[in-house]
């Protein structure tokens, strides 16, 4: 989508620093979704929708008052409705606003191997680069929340921007501006984690739930949406939020260990070579080029402009 | 609402009952989480569902649809005997004192003095105050109430007419359903009066006073009771019993309760009586009039409580003027009739604002006639019809399937679909010559001749000629809509309205401007009524709403000039509101309630002041709120008797005495010069002042306190007295169509319904959007029920009424549990409004097609004639 005037911090399989690193420190953004007073009026699908241009699907009814199973590549903002039984036997309706996390350690990012397909700009917000996507998927394995979607017709991902373009002129989100409630809040992370935290303590002191909280895991870094949740300890009966999110070992191997392996099991084939041709001299009639390239498959040069 | 939306945020508790805000008025349930976010304010929910207001709630219970009366009996028993009541406000502020005339009967049977079984009324003559001065301190001497045991008619009463009871918007007497062309017209003996001195008792302990007796009343609703009637745990009903009445705990007076309330309280045979019995509760415990409490209707559509106050109603005119009757012979006649004089303690004021209703009536007969109205013709009181019987919505209808209502001009509403009965009223418009339709859509209406179950061959035999008249839609008009919190807010012109679309008050003037001419060239049997009717509008052809604006706000038509401050109002221009209305034909007003709406300053409905000093959200420059601008009614009452607010940190209005007068952040609901140690009462539509615990004479046609009764079709008896289960007065209607079940024929499961936010009752079904959210019809039914049939989520399943069927998927939930009442095990099932045989998924035969409404039943409350929409029974099995 639109990189409009953000910097970036991060760039998914791009060799070297993003271009403009540690040249500026932006705020960092976030969404808080106080799940104990949304009301599941699905008022920020609708304005997600319409603000990025999505029409309506063709939807089932589903035993649920929940519009669809799960986000679509054309609907990445989803109430998710959840009965719950509490532990004295009652009952209670979850209602928790689904969508990307924006991560501050994103796994879709880490798994990516297109250069410049996702980006994290400087203020945490991470973002799809649709042109860059080679659709392979990878990003939905990075993903400890299951949000990239992908659209057969034009083999590319999608996911929530967190309205990106708004946000970079000083607009908040469409889901915010629409909530009737103002169960959504936009802000800094600071002044997010600490409104939320005030809301949990109050729920806490004042209405009895005694494990109120704040869901801003740290598996992943932390997210750009945090939620207020009236049992922190059970965020997996809100709809299948992890309690513990963590990018997926193999991304992280692939990312982390098996990458440096690959690099440094290029570079002493390399090594290897060049020795070969020390001691055997060439075999072709070719330049000794270190060519090492730590990049994952698919590496393309045309990257993120910052 | 008494109060506000945005007042909701001032309050420390909620009772939410018989309305689903979170869901069907979501913007405007902001103020309810405000409330909890900023005042740690608690929300009590009690509903038949677990629904979305449910989640966002302290304490929720689940209770029986139609058992409404039961619990806040229980409350009002509970409020009692805990002391959580507001001493002083329930012996100054409401007719608590007040002492009843012997005779007067609870309904410990069922049946309140005076019932007459042959023509299932009341004579109500008991049902009045004692006339007689400061009896305090008698209560030894003094005869006490009992609940009688004979249903035998007490005789008629013969006091002179000296002394009418005030002009209440309910109760009437338009009972039941008569047949095509009866005639049950108002008997012509004169109607018993409230006494001129009440007798009262400021101790409270005399047998007969108003608190004693409700004490009486309700000591039959012990939470014992309220578990075998609404089916909610004893302790779970104490649970909420405290927390609600906790605002008045050991008498402190500071902290306020409200309740707010929709059509899941007025969708009832005794749906006026369930709100009585929150009002009831709301002056025990001294919460009206104050902000953050009130007694508070949640509007269903953006203007319906604009409609309600521009009389569309058969029984009222603009401004809850009452319509005249054929016993009305003269306008002295019925400003007689309609006009009451005070009624109270000898030492006490009233106010009785109703005395000026004289005003009113003169006022809006010189705005309907003009020129044409005047001395020497009673004002064109000749000209207005009088109302000879009930033509209520069911009634129109019913007449119509028995054939004597022959064409129909259907605007802003979707007639069949609405209901109840759907079928009844398809098969009545059949029988119809011709029907108007004009909506932004074709709709069930205007193809009630498609419905399902109608065969081509029939369709043949269908003679009614239909007219489909593209009409505009809300942002492609401008105008003002009124909203919950009485506000009338302008709102302009959007977009113009697409192709042959017209605007709605363009075709009324069209069919208007040619009966007129018809009654011109052709005469006709009356035809002064039409002819004299004025039109001066800028366009006639297109009368602008800015003009019926100004007309309803009315103007001089003489030179006014007030002799208390000189201040002169030339002819021709707007008046500044109600209180210079006169009697006399020289001011003209629409609707004295909007009067202020459009003064000579211009069009006070547009204004969008931001302003809020006091921070209580009152925002007395955002639009214009009826009446005289004030956005808390009766808020005289949020002070104490001496004129201080009750709460210093809520102050609305108090009494200032450097100036002698009531000044404050809020507009004075009250004589502004009226000293508090005169002791006038707050309630100033009352004749008596106060609020009224206690509903004398001909305010409510089935009793003066509320009792509780069952739904006309209901799985039990009544716990409280069996003999009389339902409500007494309410009559089954009885052409072949009005069938009524009970559960020996099978019928044995409770039926609600209710709407969703995702969609506006009948019209988004025709948009892709609001589809998408809820895209297919549904019956919520109990886990336990659906285990029992053998029905699994999205299993297709149809549900039988006495009536008709209807058939939907099925939404297997948690939310509805089984209930036990009194000793049986009941289920309960629930199913959105939203669907019909006209829409996106209709026309792609997408879903079944049937209209919600063919299930319930044709029955009416006795006040307001609402239909018994919620809490019918039904049979439920897999389709």
């Amino acid at each position: 989508m639109s990189q409009a005037t953000l910097g970036i911090r991060r760039i998914s399989g791009h060799a070297g620093p993003a271009p403009g690193e540690d040249v500026e420190r932006a705020e960092q953004v976030c969404k808080l979704i106080d799940t104990t007073t949304c009301i599941g009026c699905k008022a920020c699908e609708v304005a997600c929708l319409e603000w990025n241009g999505y029409t309506f699907t063709d939807t089932v009814f589903d035993n649920s008052y929940q519009t669809m199973p799960e986000t679509a590549w054309n609907y990445w903002n989803l109430i998710k409705f959840n009965e719950h039984e509490r532990e004295d036997g009652s009952i209670t309706l979850l209602m928790r606003k689904d969508q990307c996390m924006h991560c501050a350690d994103p796994g879709c990012l880490a798994a990516c191997p297109a250069d410049g397909a996702i980006v994290q700009y400087t203020n945490g917000i991470v973002d799809f680069q649709q042109a860059n996507c080679i659709g392979c998927g990878y990003c939905v394995t990075g993903c400890p929340f299951d949000i990239p979607k992908f659209n057969p017709a034009t083999k590319k991902m999608f996911k929530c921007t967190l309205c990106v373009d708004r946000v970079s002129e000083g607009l908040e989100p469409a889901c915010i501006k629409s909530c009737p409630t103002g169960c959504l809040h936009f802000g800094s992370k600071d002044d997010m984690k600490g409104l939320a935290e005030t809301r949990a303590t109050q729920l806490r002191e004042n209405f009895g739930f005694a494990k109120a909280g704040v869901y801003d895991p740290a598996g992943v870094g932390g997210t750009g949406v945090i939620y207020v949740l009236h049992d922190v300890t059970n965020p997996e009966a809100y709809g299948g939020l992890p309690k513990d999110p963590r990018i997926p070992l193999l991304v992280r191997l692939w990312k982390g260990p098996v990458k440096w392996l690959g690099g440094w099991s290029m570079f002493f084939g390399v090594l290897g070579v060049a020795i070969h041709y020390l001691r055997y001299g060439p075999k072709i009639p070719q330049d000794g080029h270190d060519n090492r390239d730590d990049s994952a498959p698919g590496h393309r040069d045309e990257g993120v402009k910052p | 609402m008494t109060n506000g939306w945005i007042d909701i945020k001032n309050t420390d508790m909620m009772l939410i009952m018989g309305g689903n805000p979170a869901e069907n008025h979501p913007c405007g349930f902001k103020w309810a989480i405000e409330a909890k976010r900023t005042r740690n304010a608690k929300m009590i929910v009690v509903d038949p569902r677990y629904t979305r207001t449910a989640a966002t709630s302290d304490l929720f219970l689940q209770i029986r649809a139609g058992s409404d009366i039961a619990f806040l009996g229980g409350m009002l028993r509970y409020a009692i005997e805990n002391n959580r009541i507001a001493h002083d406000y329930l012996v100054n502020y409401t007719n608590a004192a007040f002492i009843v005339k012997e005779g007067f009967q609870l309904p410990e049977d069922g049946l309140y003095s005076g019932f007459d079984p042959a023509t299932q009324t009341y004579d109500k003559a008991t049902w009045n105050y004692q006339e007689g001065g400061d009896l305090s301190g008698e209560a030894a001497t003094a005869a006490p109430v009992s609940g009688h045991s004979s249903a035998s008619p007490l005789p008629a009463h013969t006091q002179p007419a000296t002394n009418q009871s005030g002009p209440g918007l309910t109760g009437q007497g338009y009972q039941g359903a008569s047949g095509a062309g009866a005639k049950t017209a108002e008997p012509a003996k004169p109607a018993p009066t409230l006494p001129s001195n009440t007798a009262y008792d400021l101790t409270l302990q005399h047998p007969r006073c108003v608190f004693q007796l409700l004490k009486q009343q309700y000591s039959r609703y012990t939470p014992e009771m309220v578990e075998r009637i609404t089916g909610i745990p004893k302790d779970q009903f104490l649970k909420a019993a405290d927390l609600f009445t906790s605002v008045r705990k050991d008498g402190d007076m500071k902290q306020v309760g409200t309740i707010l309330y929709a059509v899941g309280w007025t969708q009832h045979s005794f749906g006026t009586q369930i709100i009585r019995a929150a009002a009831i509760l709301q002056l025990l415990l001294g919460n009206i009039g104050r902000a953050g409490g009130g007694i508070n209707a949640l509007r269903g559509h953006s203007n319906i409580q604009g409609a309600t106050d521009m009389g569309g109603v058969f029984d009222i005119w603009p401004g809850y003027l009452k319509t005249p009757s054929p016993a009305d012979v003269d306008l002295a006649t019925y400003l007689k009739r309609t006009t009451p004089t005070s009624s109270k303690p000898a030492p006490w004021e009233s106010f009785n604002y109703w005395s000026n209703m004289p005003k009113f009536t003169v006022s809006y007969l010189k705005a309907m006639y003009g020129d044409a109205a005047t001395k020497e013709n009673d004002f064109g009181f000749h000209y207005m019809p009088k109302v000879d019987r009930n033509y209520s919505w069911t009634q129109i209808w019913d007449n119509m399937y028995r054939g004597s209502v022959k064409g129909m001009l259907a605007f802003g509403m979707n007639g069949v679909a609405i209901g109840p009965d759907s079928q009844k009223n398809i098969d009545a418009l059949k029988k119809a010559d011709w029907l108007v339709v004009g909506e932004i859509y074709p709709d069930e209406t205007s193809e009630f001749w498609k419905s399902p179950g109608i065969t081509a061959e029939e369709m043949k035999t269908i003679n009614t000629t239909v007219y489909r008249l593209a009409c505009a839609g809300f942002a492609e008009k401008d105008g003002s809509m009124t909203n919950s919190a009485r506000w009338l807010q302008w709102k302009n012109v959007a977009i113009p309205p697409p192709g042959e679309a017209r605007l709605d008050q363009d075709i009324v003037a069209q069919i208007f401007l040619r009966v007129r001419d018809l009654y011109q060239k052709e005469g006709g049997k009356y035809p002064d009524p039409i002819l004299n009717l004025t039109w001066a509008y800028t366009n006639a052809q297109h009368p602008a709403l800015g003009d019926l604006a100004k007309e309803l706000n009315g103007n001089a038509l003489a030179d006014l000039t007030d002799p208390k401050t000189q201040v002169t109002i030339k002819r021709g221009q707007q008046l500044p509101g109600f209180a210079w209305l006169k009697d006399d034909g020289t001011t003209s007003c629409g609707n004295w309630l909007y009067s202020g709406c459009w003064t000579e300053a211009g069009n006070q409905l547009a204004r969008r002041g931001t302003d809020d000093p006091s921070g209580q959200g009152i925002y007395q420059n955002w639009a214009w709120s009826w009446p005289a601008n004030r956005r808390v009614m009766y808020n005289r009452a949020s002070c104490d008797s001496s004129g201080k607010p009750w709460d210093a940190t809520r102050k609305q209005v108090w009494w200032n005495e450097s100036t002698q007068l009531w000044v404050g952040n809020d507009v004075p609901d009250f004589k502004p010069d009226s000293h508090p140690k005169d002791h006038m009462g707050p309630f100033i539509m009352n004749p008596e002042g106060i609020g009224r615990i206690f509903g004398p004479l001909a305010a409510l046609a089935d009793g003066p306190f509320p009792e509780h009764y069952e739904p006309i079709e209901s799985p039990v008896q009544n716990a409280l007295h069996p003999n009389q289960s339902n409500n007494p007065v309410v009559k089954k209607f009885t052409t072949a169509a009005d069938k009524y079940a009970t559960p020996g024929d099978g019928f044995n499961i409770i039926c609600t319904t209710y709407r969703l936010t995702e969609h506006y009752h009948y019209w988004t079904k025709n948009n892709q959007m609001n589809v998408q959210l809820i895209p297919e019809p549904f019956v919520e039914i109990p886990v336990e029920l659906a285990a029992e049939l053998g029905i699994k989520g999205n299993d297709k399943v149809k549900v039988t009424s006495a009536r008709s069927y209807y058939v939907a998927k099925a939404f297997v939930t948690k939310r509805i549990k089984p209930m036990t009442i009194d000793g049986k095990k009941i289920y309960q099932i629930g199913i959105p409004i939203h669907q019909g045989y006209r829409g996106i998924q209709e026309d792609a035969g997408r879903n079944a097609r049937t209209i919600l409404n063919r299930l319930t039943p044709t029955v009416v409350d006795p006040n307001a004639y609402t239909p018994e929409f919620k809490g019918f029974l039904v049979k439920l099995e897999k389709a």
